[in-house]
């Protein structure tokens, strides 16, 4: 029983990872480098910073609630969405930086 | 197949990338691409554009005459003697000279206020960024207990009684009723109007090479630079701000109940104890500085920073210690001097009887 329902986790891991894809959106002179992006669930985002200083990625969204914190350029962090939804994506040190993410 | 399909959405990101970049706002050059000659090409993003007005606010005279008659006059108060003008007052560089902001009867408040110079500008108003826009911002402190105090129905009873104003009203909103919308947008159209943007250094970027003394040049130098002053990284340009938040370890972030700033709109760790990057613009008019009022010149503002901030609990990112020489020190305060335009003296209006 317990080997069947382990089988079945392994079978759903992979055939999720053979369809979802992964997109880059960089942070860019204060801005995202994509205001609207379309991606489908269980994809996932990574965000990463191109400025010589940090930026914050984060959503309070329904459809995706998470807070990366702050890093410097260069670096990145990735988010998986897994529920279908419209989700707002910004940087709280620069609330000008603003995109929509639509899953579906 | 997976790879040219992750190519082609790449390449769709890359192009809007380019699209996007053509933003006013959203230029950030580097230090090394500046070069530090009045004047220069590379500096130029330094210079205000025009004043943005809201579509449904067009910009003209009745109405900013109208708007500045309001912002003056003490009888959109509770008591009737507040005006916006008592905490926006033009004999302190639109603030108030004030460490924190007294309100009704006194009453000692939580911020300073901030400078209404330039606020045309800024993308979000109030410390905290709570107000989208100036007409966002205008009724607030009339409708807040602790402000002017002011009962809406007795302001609109008053302004539709004394004939001058609701003339002035039909002129500058003809078919518009004298309300909360039309109150706000008057006001926020006399505040697109004060503004600074014809300093010593607005004159050296435009390319008066004797506008600013060698000392305020290698204070723009050491301004910009991140390894020295790091102030750009929030004071950019072109109003000297970023319209972003930042926890920049006041010591009153230490206290028991600290002001949580823009937490309290964005409750995100990093929001905790951010306040809004006020612009440095007339900066020698609008001591003492920070929002809770804290340092009363320039130099102290300077110390605060090369320390990295005294409270360093959740302190912003983009804030570090500095190496500065007491030389390097006098150069930025000097520079920033240099940030205060010419203003000729204010003309008050002639209130409406």
């Amino acid at each position: 029983m317990k080997i069947h329902v382990l089988f079945a986790v392994t079978l759903l891991v992979a055939s999720g990872h053979a369809l979802s894809e992964t997109f880059e959106v960089g942070q860019q002179n204060k801005e995202f480098t994509a205001k609207a992006l379309d991606i489908k669930v269980g994809d996932t985002v990574k965000f990463t910073n191109n400025d010589p200083f940090f930026h914050n990625v984060f959503s309070l969204s329904d459809a995706a609630m998470f807070d990366l914190g702050s890093y410097p350029k260069g670096e990145s962090k990735e988010v998986k969405f897994e529920q279908a939804g419209e989700v707002q994506v910004e940087c709280a040190i620069h609330p000008n930086m603003q995109m929509t993410i639509t899953v579906k | 197949m997976k790879m040219i399909n992750h190519h082609h959405r790449h390449t769709g990101v890359s192009l809007l990338v380019s699209l996007l970049l053509a933003s006013p706002f959203a230029v950030a050059v580097e230090y090394k691409d500046h070069t530090f000659s009045a004047g220069d090409a590379s500096l130029q993003h330094w210079l205000l554009p025009a004043v943005p007005v809201p579509a449904d606010n067009a910009l003209n005279a009745d109405r900013i005459a109208l708007g500045k008659q309001l912002f003056f006059d003490p009888r959109l108060s509770g008591d009737s003697n507040m005006s916006c003008a008592t905490c926006h007052n033009p004999l302190f560089g639109w603030s108030d000279g004030l460490p924190t902001a007294k309100g009704s009867k006194s009453m000692v408040l939580g911020r300073a206020s901030p400078t209404v110079i330039n606020t045309a500008y800024n993308t979000l108003q109030m410390w905290d960024g709570r107000k989208k826009s100036l007409e966002d911002q205008a009724m607030g402190p009339m409708m807040s207990n602790q402000e002017m105090n002011m009962n809406i129905p007795k302001l609109l009873d008053f302004l539709q009684k004394t004939p001058d104003y609701s003339a002035s009203f039909n002129k500058a909103y003809p078919g518009e009723a004298i309300s909360e919308v039309t109150i706000a947008k008057a006001i926020a159209s006399f505040e697109r109007t004060v503004l600074s943007n014809d300093s010593q250094f607005d004159r050296w970027i435009k390319g008066d090479k004797n506008a600013m003394t060698a000392q305020q040049v290698n204070g723009f130098k050491l301004f910009v630079n991140p390894d020295k002053g790091n102030c750009a990284v929030c004071h950019s340009a072109p109003n000297f701000t970023d319209n972003g938040f930042h926890n920049i370890g006041l010591a009153s972030f230490g206290g028991a109940t600290p002001d949580v700033g823009r937490f309290a709109e964005k409750p995100l760790k990093l929001m905790k104890g951010a306040f809004k990057t006020p612009t440095l613009r007339d900066i020698t008019l609008t001591a003492p500085y920070f929002h809770d009022g804290s340092a009363s010149t320039l130099e102290q503002v300077v110390d605060h920073y090369v320390q990295g901030g005294e409270v360093k609990t959740n302190l912003a990112p983009n804030l570090k210690s500095l190496t500065l020489s007491s030389n390097e020190k006098a150069d930025l305060v000097a520079f920033m001097r240099a940030l205060t335009s010419d203003h000729p003296a204010f003309v008050l209006p002639v209130l409406p009887h």
